[in-house]
């Protein structure tokens, strides 16, 4: 009776213990903490699994530990993980026709606008260029020559003796 | 005036205009964070629709030493309902599930989802029993197969134990109405 009520208290004990994370293992860990690093928690939508505590986060946990444990790897618990929760398990979603925009769209808008910038600098530059032609040639008619000369002469006297003047 | 100039300024409407651009794409941002705020983050879209319902013997709720498949349905339209007596959600849901299998349209199966089965039959016997049969996963390990991340959660499956639709979260009597009963008469049809 004794030794039945020890050995059940035994093996109780042993269950307990495969339920914790395996801590005697740290390489098999930081795998697991890496691959859980990159598979969001369902329950708790913008935490990994690896920052959850969440009841399934820990689940899943388990069983990512249990796939590395029987040699499966990154890749294809990726894939069982997909299959079962869909894509949104992940936080690298994967490059298909109806993720094409989300992942392209970031460098189509900085193209888009490197070529808006690249225009509006070119633009800008012609106008600057045209508007200095127009000071440099003739177009000044007579009266803003005549008042370019007064106010350019007006200056000279101010700016020299008088004495130079005679 | 140069008439290089008059050229080079843009007509009046076209300056108008593209002062309004921002604002068009501010309206467009608006509009796409507009439609994100009425749609339910938690409800994501299954992958097992369309699929085969995996595969699973449990242990009955009701005789442990009995076991459940879901090939035991098969040749039935049946509705597999995840739930669990810690599970608030459940208890709302609970009435409709019970007026349900009052109406007797389709057989619904109860999956008790990661609860203590003591707790789950007094549950039961409180709230009413809505269920052919309820299959008990006490690890959670066949929920995961389902993809279950929150009960209630409710799965339509055909007579030949293909999945056609997933309900998260409580069945609402609108869901009931419009979407789920529609399927079932189809499937049965």
């Amino acid at each position: 009776m004794a030794v039945a009520l020890v050995t059940s208290l035994w093996m109780s004990l042993a269950l307990a213990d495969t339920a914790t994370p395996a801590a005697e293992d740290p390489v098999l860990e930081a795998r697991v903490a890496a691959i859980a690093a990159e598979l969001r928690c369902l329950v708790c939508q913008n935490q990994s699994l690896a920052d959850s505590h969440a009841d399934l986060a820990i689940d899943l946990k388990n069983q990512v530990r249990q796939m590395l444990r029987d040699g499966r790897d990154e890749a294809e618990i990726k894939d069982w993980m997909t299959a079962r929760y869909g894509d949104f398990v992940l936080y690298k979603p994967p490059v298909r026709r109806t993720t094409w925009l989300l992942w392209a769209g970031p460098f189509v808008l900085l193209a888009a606008g490197g070529v808006w910038l690249a225009r509006a600098v070119r633009r800008r530059r012609v106008l600057l260029a045209t508007q200095d032609a127009g000071r440099g040639d003739a177009a000044l008619d007579a009266v803003d020559a005549a008042r370019v000369a007064a106010l350019l002469g007006e200056t000279a006297g101010a700016a020299t003796p008088p004495s130079d003047v005679r | 005036m140069t008439p290089s100039r008059a050229v080079r300024r843009p007509p009046r409407g076209a300056v108008a205009w593209k002062f309004l651009v921002p604002l068009a794409l501010f309206a467009v941002l608006v509009a796409f964070l507009g439609i994100g705020l009425t749609r339910d983050p938690k409800n994501l879209p299954s992958p097992l629709i369309d699929k085969p319902a995996p595969a699973f013997s449990l242990a009955t709720l009701a005789a442990p030493e009995r076991v459940m498949t879901p090939a035991d349905m098969r040749g039935k339209v049946w509705l597999l309902n995840v739930w669990a007596s810690w599970c608030a959600a459940c208890r709302i849901e609970h009435p409709l599930m019970v007026e349900l299998a009052k109406s007797g349209v389709v057989p619904i199966v109860g999956f008790n989802f990661k609860d203590d089965p003591q707790a789950a039959r007094r549950w039961l016997g409180e709230l009413g029993d809505p269920y052919v049969v309820s299959v008990t996963d006490r690890d959670g390990r066949v929920g995961i197969e389902y993809g279950v991340y929150g009960a209630p959660e409710t799965f339509l499956v055909d007579r030949d134990g293909v999945i056609r639709f997933k309900q998260v979260g409580p069945i609402t009597p609108e869901v009931l109405r419009d979407r789920i009963l529609p399927l079932v008469r189809q499937l049965q049809g």
